[in-house]
């Protein structure tokens, strides 16, 4: 008779990638709705679009790996990222764009480095920044929200327009289609106030609400996953207070040059960011005084570069960066172990 | 002040001469693979970079332009980082030997470091003055130093994750840094400079 011994702990928990990561596939489904809402069916194209092509990558790179497919296939990662990369591009963004994003997404910034838990950078963010340097006009391409701009309350184009639009979109299309966003208007203002913008433009008037809900809908998502416990709020709640505070000094020092801290939180991707994307295990700093620090960084690069750079929703290069300091960070915040004090004496009095 | 600062920012990070103009990338990728010998070479290499910043400058200015020998321009520069250099690594070996035997044959190299031989001619294409050359070279050597020791501590993590054979080493490493340097694009446009 074989007795099958076993140590503690005997009560673990059923914590494995692949659940965390359908968790996560969850909690962005209102997020997801409500970009279909006010943006068209684009998002469910581009959605479909990411993941066919992100999972074809992904199995090509395991298949010339020799890693099992399903296997790794199942753990979800390589949908997580094609779902981020897909509500991150624009909803009418040519087909091309969602593909070339996942090539690099999958190949370049995960595989390579040994695919899942290896990444040093996140990898949607990685294809999202290259994406905006190499085709600035088609990533910056957002239509008006709909549900707001149709005179007879909510009404999107059909789904063979956006069909067409992002399968067969010709420039002159994209251009009846689309404009600005709300933080491009108000990074490039033309020697206006943006009191004055917030009067006088139809994109600030009309669409600014229905940017507000969709940060809501993330924002319900990551609630939804830290009550989970699939992440702790100390990288979420990092970025969204430093990045609060930083922008309510700005805007009470002079309120005509800067953006109001309430719409730096919601107006672009900041909650996207704040939930689903800095709080990638792999590529964020470990510890948790590590993560606050690491938040801290993307909070306040995020308004750094909003306020004066180039590029007017600063989440991906932010989080990148931050991507790049997280192995630094965690070198500076290791926690001491369990039961030791602090080394008072530095590293002569072991 | 303001401009000193203008300086610092569009040096360290805007035009970061590693990860923006591509200047000093054989240190960037031979001193990367341990973060304490990162760490003293950038220390030894703002050293170098500010001296030699400002050596140049004053070379150029009270010698080469009086006695009109501005063709002398390069050659002059190179002999100026030689020395200050060969300065810096009798002071390493004399304060630090710990330090001297890590940095090992990197510290002569940092002669041939493409980045501060650029600093000392765009000093000139640049017409900038005492000040703001020390500036540059100062806010050069941090870029370099904040380039080096962050790619250092993303290779200790690098080196212990699964990376494909074909891609071990310095193959990732590269694809690695081109990552980097796409993430410091969005720095662009904080100063215009």
């Amino acid at each position: 008779m074989s007795l099958i011994r076993m140590s503690s702990p005997h009560v673990t928990r059923s914590n494995t990638s692949s659940g965390v990561m359908q968790l996560v596939i969850l909690a962005m489904i209102p997020g997801i709705l409500a970009l279909t809402l006010f943006f068209g069916w684009g998002t469910l194209i581009q959605v479909a679009i990411c993941l066919a092509s992100g999972l074809a990558f992904e199995a090509l790179a395991l298949k010339m790996r020799g890693l099992p497919i399903s296997r790794y296939l199942g753990d979800y990662s390589a949908t997580v990222t094609a779902l981020l990369l897909a509500v991150s591009i624009p909803p009418s963004a040519p087909l091309w764009i969602g593909i070339v994003g996942m090539f690099v997404a999958i190949l370049f910034a995960k595989q390579v480095y040994g695919g899942i838990g290896n990444n040093p950078f996140n990898p949607a963010m990685v294809a999202y920044a290259l994406l905006l340097v190499s085709f600035p006009v088609q990533m910056t391409s957002w239509n008006l929200p709909y549900v707001l701009s149709g005179s007879e309350g909510w009404s999107i184009p059909a789904i063979s327009e956006s069909l067409s639009l992002i399968f067969a979109g010709s420039s002159q299309m994209m251009d009846a289609y689309t404009g600005a966003t709300p933080l491009d208007i108000l990074r490039n203002r033309d020697g206006f106030t943006t009191e004055e913008m917030w009067r006088s433009n139809q994109t600030l008037i009309e669409g600014a609400a229905a940017y507000h809900a969709l940060s809501a809908a993330w924002f319900m998502g990551g609630i939804y996953l830290i009550y989970k416990k699939v992440f702790t709020w100390h990288t979420p709640v990092s970025i969204l207070v430093t990045l609060g505070f930083v922008s309510a000094i700005a805007y009470g020092v002079d309120p005509s040059n800067f953006v109001d801290p309430f719409n730096h939180l919601t107006l672009g991707a900041t909650m996207l960011a704040a939930f689903f994307i800095a709080t990638d295990p792999v590529s964020s700093a470990t510890s948790n005084r590590g993560r606050i620090v690491f938040g801290m960084g993307i909070g306040l690069l995020i308004f750094i570069i909003r306020t004066w750079g180039n590029y007017p929703d600063a989440v991906a290069f932010s989080v990148l960066l931050m991507n790049l300091a997280a192995p630094m960070i965690d070198h500076y915040t290791q926690p001491r172990s369990y039961g030791h004090k602090r080394a008072r004496l530095g590293p002569k009095g072991e | 002040m303001t401009e000193f600062l203008l300086i610092l920012i569009s040096t360290v990070l805007v035009n970061n001469f590693v990860l923006v103009q591509f200047l000093g990338l054989c240190p960037f990728m031979g001193v990367s693979n341990k973060l304490e010998t990162a760490m003293g070479m950038s220390l030894a290499t703002t050293f170098v970079l500010t001296l030699s910043s400002v050596c140049s400058y004053l070379v150029y200015t009270y010698l080469l332009l009086p006695f009109d020998l501005i063709y002398l321009q390069t050659v002059s520069f190179i002999l100026v980082i030689a020395v200050v250099v060969q300065f810096t690594e009798m002071v390493v070996h004399k304060t630090s030997p710990l330090l001297y035997k890590l940095l090992g044959i990197f510290l002569p190299l940092i002669t041939t470091n493409c980045a501060v031989l650029g600093v000392a001619l765009l000093n000139i294409r640049k017409q900038n003055d005492f000040i703001e050359s020390i500036g540059y070279g100062f806010g050069a050597a941090v870029g370099f130093s904040l380039a080096l020791i962050l790619f250092s501590a993303l290779r200790e993590r690098i080196a212990v994750a699964e990376v494909p054979v074909a891609f071990k080493g310095p193959a990732i490493g590269m694809i690695t840094a081109g990552l980097m340097s796409l993430a410091f694009m969005g720095f662009a446009g904080l100063v215009q400079f």
